[in-house]
């Protein structure tokens, strides 16, 4: 456990409103500027958890979680929000404003910046991802992979120090991927990737975890951690049956 | 969903991105402008009918002003016939013919007028507008989401029936249609309440307090309310002309 850990995660235990167990005792950190990649089949509690860390989900969780040194509770929801941003995995959730300079801008206004350090953080951000072009545009009649894109210049005007990523390369074709690759390459904030997308893993991340059942069952390098989740396509004995 | 841009658009939006003079103008002058109209039509009765035509000129001066086309918007009117044609009907049967050309009159201009207004305004801007205006803000929301997200919701309807044919090429007869409409209904509902959910953790993961922050606005020139006076005047010379002339 490094002291300057960006995140710090321990035990962390929750359940739905109906009683089933999404987070089974999660341990995890991250360190400034890694990227790690988070693999695990669908319903393994990878989005539960990464909403943990925003302080969004609804009911009681046990155990802790420290974002930037803080704890993520109520009190702390303004500023663990500058620090950590998130792209979902559907970019029409995350593009609600007008135009796409609205929506980029909302971030900083809700932050309290003044209107000039909100349109230079804009144009800023914008240019990051290589979308000035579209700014007064509506968002909906953008592409799904300039939807993506600009919902990430949404996340990057509230200078945040790590970025969570949501299966961030669903619906793009091989050039957005590749363009969304290129982009992400850049940033040296700390990330997390959701992924089912192997070669994406491989291209971003440093180190997997896999999550199996609402826990983490295996993490090291990436090629370590699909090996051991069987999602190699090496011929294994077959399991016994549960 | 595709890598391909969604180029479906509401007439409206094409309408109203136009640049002339009109299309310029604060939206409260516009909104209050087309209030005074509507109110001047509601004050229109048999013994002012000739204001009906004044109206009708006026309206279609604004929309030629501001480069919109005059059929396309007069074809947009009909829109209000579904509803008011049955009540219209109605009051011919009930043997008052002169009050059902009357409602007739007064929804087609009444239509007429809000065509005007939502093709030199861009929603948003409306909607704005609106708030500045002294209207709820929870209620603007609202409006803004439909807005937003009503294509999205129209696409998602449109897979699911597309769906639907393919393993019902032939509809086994009305009652199955009408089960499996109320079905795709319900899962429609359950996704846009998923969704809603999800558009609420994204807002809130970017600071959101409740209300819409705004970047810092334009001031409207003193002189850009003289539109808002003209028109007032207008509407109420033609009412007062249409009533000194009756038919």
């Amino acid at each position: 456990m490094s002291a300057e850990s960006v995140i710090q995660v321990t035990n962390l235990r929750y359940s739905y409103p109906d009683g089933n167990v999404a987070l089974a005792g999660v341990d995890f950190q991250l360190e400034p500027g890694e990227t790690v990649a988070m693999l695990g089949s669908n319903g393994s509690g990878k989005t539960t958890f990464l909403l943990h860390l925003l302080g969004l989900v609804e009911g009681q969780s046990e155990g802790e979680v420290i974002v930037c040194g803080m704890p993520v509770e109520k009190r702390t929801f303004a500023q663990v929000h500058r620090k950590i941003g998130m792209l979902f995995q559907d970019s029409d959730d995350q593009l609600f404003m007008p135009t796409v300079e609205e929506d980029v801008a909302f971030g900083p206004l809700n932050m309290g910046l003044a209107a000039d350090e909100v349109r230079s953080r804009v144009s800023e951000a914008l240019c990051e991802v290589g979308m000035e072009h579209v700014a007064g545009r509506p968002p909906y009649h953008l592409s799904a992979g300039e939807k993506r894109r600009v919902a990430l210049a949404g996340v990057l005007a509230m200078n945040p120090e790590i970025i969570l990523l949501d299966e961030p390369s669903t619906f793009l074709d091989p050039p957005a991927r590749s363009s969304l690759v290129e982009i992400l390459h850049s940033l040296d904030q700390a990330k997390i990737v959701v992924t089912h997308d192997l070669t994406l893993a491989r291209q971003l991340a440093s180190r997997a975890v896999y999550f199996e059942h609402g826990k983490i069952t295996s993490e090291g390098s990436i090629e370590q951690v699909i090996a051991a989740a069987g999602w190699d396509g090496e011929r294994r004995p077959p399991q016994a049956d549960r | 969903m595709d890598g391909a841009a969604d180029v479906r658009t509401l007439t409206f939006e094409d309408w109203s991105a136009g640049g002339s003079r009109i299309h310029l103008l604060d939206a409260r002058i516009k909104l209050l402008a087309a209030l005074a109209i509507l109110l001047g039509l509601a004050a229109t009765g048999w013994e002012s009918a000739t204001a009906f035509a004044g109206y009708f000129f006026l309206v279609a001066f604004i929309l030629v002003a501001a480069g919109i086309p005059l059929g396309g918007s007069l074809l947009r009117t009909l829109i209000v016939l579904p509803f008011v044609a049955g009540i219209a009907i109605l009051n011919l049967w009930g043997g008052d013919p002169s009050r059902a050309v009357l409602l007739l009159l007064r929804s087609l201009l009444s239509a007429y007028t809000a065509i005007a207004l939502l093709s030199t305004t861009p929603f948003p801007a409306l909607l704005r507008g609106l708030e500045r205006l002294g209207v709820p803000p929870f209620l603007l929301m609202v409006l803004h989401f439909v807005y937003r997200y009503l294509f999205l919701l129209v696409d998602q309807a449109q897979a699911m029936m597309r769906a639907r044919r393919c393993r019902a090429p032939q509809p086994r007869g009305r009652t199955s249609l009408w089960k499996a409409s109320a079905g795709a209904l319900a899962v429609l509902f359950a996704r846009s309440y998923g969704r809603a959910e999800r558009i609420h953790h994204a807002m809130l993961a970017r600071g959101f307090q409740g209300h819409f922050p705004v970047l810092a606005e334009a001031s409207t020139p003193q002189r850009e309310w003289l539109w808002l006076v003209a028109t007032i005047t207008l509407a109420v010379a033609i009412q007062l002309t249409a009533r000194f002339w009756p038919i």
